[in-house]
């Protein structure tokens, strides 16, 4: 289960807790107005490639995309075409991913399956942050890339990429599971051309 | 020697294993035991109702789709009626009689996650899941014969359904209809007398029947706590006067009603499909509508059994082409108002049966 | 099939006991003054013949020059329904009486008409935001908020 421990005095205030989040809440959305660029180290032409280490860079670069292992993120419908993929007929453990982690320290994927609103913002990056580097982000569905049909909502933010770096869009509503199946596959590619010179020990 | 304790505040948090979806529970806990409760939502709202005061009424529907995103057939056709109600527009009987077949699929398809879900909460990891979605996946199959989509169909249109149905349609659902009674059997064997599933789940969590009927549940919540009271039959909207099946009904009130309610209901369903394959007319799917609907100003309220409860839509009209009023009447939202009363008393891992058993669905309590 | 009360009939049985707490009727509504809302809720909760126990939905529309809210009754033995409206005037700080104390399926509703509409329900145990996040300025179902 994943629970998120505060301890506290046995006579806390839940006005103050809702005072505190509804801040929490507010600050961050005056930092996102902007959205994070993605990360495109891999598009680097001039990295130097020493011979010593391609070797062991394809090494690593295998054993990360083979074993990806997805961490907890269910928002909205999207979620469900994730699950049905997880299940027997689209097949995701035969890449690697069968077991969703429901805590974030031992996963390195995370798939963004729903819309965001600002209310769910802090908590999505919290997720974000507790999971270890290396990490890869996924962006499914139309409501993930950029709001969807809920764009000119009060209350959706317009895309997660306003509160972490993506580094894949699967465009669909909801994407269908040979989609978002074509989505990790590319993402596999994408990892197979990173090289710890330029992306550093993580 | 007494050991000296107090009550510790837990956050079950907006983030968690079961698919519900994004609801926060703020418990307090006294050893295992849950002495307090705070649900918080709103963790998805997305504002549907003030986005839809600016679109069509046509242009609504894919809206409706979205709210409870595992039965967006029942969300269409509830929209779809409250409109026909207020702009007085009738609908051609081989119409109604796809939106029952479509309705009731939908219900089956809804159940099957619903009661999935709630084993993977009492502990069985992931086979009962699997094995609904793999009947899930056969239903999802007819559906995207008819329409196209697999989640979110938008197959309901105001005057009837948008398009008629192929020709593989009907032989398809023939095979289903045989092989589905044989599939629940199986479901049946294996977990109705199961000893963990009646240690974890009967008496566990219980909704007296006058509290059911002052907190206003509706759907399978209401009827295990002993109410017999089923839209369809009560006030019937579409053709289900034509039809004969049963209601059925709890009597504890606790999770196990809950539970065997829904997997009566989809056999029920089934019963359903089958008079309505062998009645089904032809004739044309859609009446004459225009594509700007321009209702006369006044209000209505459309509701029918939708598989989470009653789901109703009130839409006030100023004749012009979109609603000036649209409200959602949420049956997830309005069942949960009981929902810590239900868990006091129970350690925690009951709680998360408890609320597992109500099936929610987020998107329709935040809308 | 529910049979929809006709509200003329209603008012008058409303009228006889509490004089001067309805504002008008129609064949399908009753409008009722907000001082009187909770002693007629009462009343159309306990009455034999009526029994209405079942809130079906609360619903607010705001219409410019005041806020209307809807309340659908049903009852579940004799399967009759009715619509009571109330309407409150003035945009700042509008206020009803909250039902919660006859129908608990009132409780998220009102939240939820508070949250969005900015309509307080006196008597609510729990008047706090619902959807929104502490700290959200306006209400946004208002017709001036955009």
């Amino acid at each position: 289960m994943a629970f998120v421990f505060r301890v506290m005095s046995t006579n806390y205030s839940k006005t103050e807790l809702d005072k505190a989040e509804g801040r929490a809440v507010e600050l961050l959305k005056e930092r996102s107005q902007q959205p994070i660029p993605d990360p495109d180290k891999w598009l680097d032409e001039e990295l130097k490639r020493n011979i010593l280490l391609t070797s062991v860079d394809a090494m690593l670069n295998w054993s990360r995309r083979s074993s990806l292992w997805p961490v907890v993120c269910f928002p909205a419908c999207c979620a469900f075409e994730f699950i049905t993929t997880a299940a027997s007929r689209f097949d995701i453990s035969r890449f690697g991913m069968e077991i969703i982690r429901a805590s974030p320290r031992q996963a390195d994927l995370m798939i963004t399956a729903g819309t965001l609103t600002w209310k769910m913002a802090p908590q999505v990056r919290r997720i974000y942050d507790q999971m270890p580097e290396p990490k890869w982000v996924i962006a499914m569905g139309a409501c993930a890339i950029s709001g969807g049909t809920f764009v000119q909502s009060y209350s959706v933010v317009p895309g997660y990429n306003r509160i972490i770096p993506v580094d894949v869009y699967i465009p669909g509503c909801p994407p269908r599971p040979e989609a978002l199946l074509y989505g990790i596959g590319m993402l596999q590619k994408k990892i197979s051309k990173r090289s710890i010179i330029t992306e550093g020990r993580g | 020697m007494a050991i000296k304790t107090e009550p510790f505040v837990v956050n079950i948090g907006p983030v968690h294993p079961s698919t519900h979806g994004v609801f926060r529970m703020r418990t307090t806990l006294d050893g295992e035991v849950v002495v307090d409760m705070e649900p918080v939502i709103g963790y998805l709202h997305r504002g549907i109702e003030k986005l839809a005061e600016g679109r069509t009424y046509t242009q609504n529907i894919p809206f409706t789709d979205r709210l409870d995103y595992l039965a967006s057939m029942s969300n269409n056709l509830a929209y779809v009626l409250a409109v026909e109600k207020l702009a007085g527009i009738p609908v051609p009987e081989r119409a109604e009689y796809l939106r029952v077949i479509m309705a009731e699929l939908q219900r089956i398809a809804s159940h099957l996650i619903g009661v999935g879900a709630f084993l993977n909460d009492c502990g069985a990891f992931m086979t009962p899941i699997l094995y609904m979605i793999r009947e899930r996946e056969k239903i999802l199959d007819l559906f995207e014969m008819v329409c196209g989509q697999r989640l979110t169909y938008n197959y309901m249109r105001i005057g009837g359904v948008s398009q008629d149905i192929p020709e593989e349609f009907l032989p398809a659902l023939d095979k289903f209809v045989k092989v589905m009674p044989g599939y629940i059997d199986e479901y049946d064997q294996l977990l109705a007398e199961n000893e963990i599933l009646l240690a974890r789940a009967k008496g566990v969590g219980i909704l007296p029947r006058e509290l059911a009927i002052n907190i206003s549940a509706s759907g399978p919540v209401l009827r295990a706590s002993g109410v017999k009271w089923d839209i369809r039959k009560a006030d019937p909207y579409s053709v289900y006067e034509r039809f004969q099946f049963d209601i059925p009904t709890g009597s504890a009130g606790d999770c196990y009603d809950r539970y065997r309610v829904r997997i009566e209901e989809m056999r029920q369903s089934v019963r359903i499909i089958k008079q309505a394959m062998e009645q089904l007319p032809q004739g044309e799917v859609r009446s004459e509508v225009p594509h700007l609907i321009h209702p006369p100003v006044g209000e209505a309220y459309g509701h029918i059994e939708a598989p989470k409860g009653e789901l109703g839509f009130y839409l006030v009209s100023d004749n012009s082409i979109a609603p000036y009023r649209f409200h959602i009447r949420a049956p997830s939202l309005i069942n949960l108002t009981a929902l810590r009363e239900m868990m006091i008393g129970w350690k925690v891992a009951d709680a998360i049966v408890i609320f597992g058993s109500i099936d929610i669905c987020m998107g329709e309590v935040d809308r | 099939m529910t049979v929809a009360l006709s509200g003329e009939e209603i008012a008058r049985q409303i009228e006889e006991h509490f004089p001067g707490s309805i504002v008008e009727s129609s064949q399908d509504t009753v409008l009722v003054k907000s001082e009187s809302l909770l002693k007629v809720a009462a009343f159309l909760k306990d009455t034999p013949n009526l029994d209405f126990d079942y809130l079906t939905s609360i619903t607010a529309v705001d219409y410019y020059d005041y806020f209307e809210v809807i309340y659908q009754l049903t009852s579940l033995q004799h399967n009759h329904s009715l619509v009571v409206k109330t309407r409150c005037y003035g945009r700042d700080n509008p206020t009803l009486p909250s039902v919660v104390g006859l129908w608990r399926g009132a409780d998220f509703q009102e939240r939820e008409i508070y949250d969005l509409m900015g309509i307080r329900f006196e008597g609510h145990p729990n008047l706090k935001h619902i959807f929104l996040w502490d700290g959200f300025k306006g209400h946004p179902l208002r017709k001036d908020y955009l």
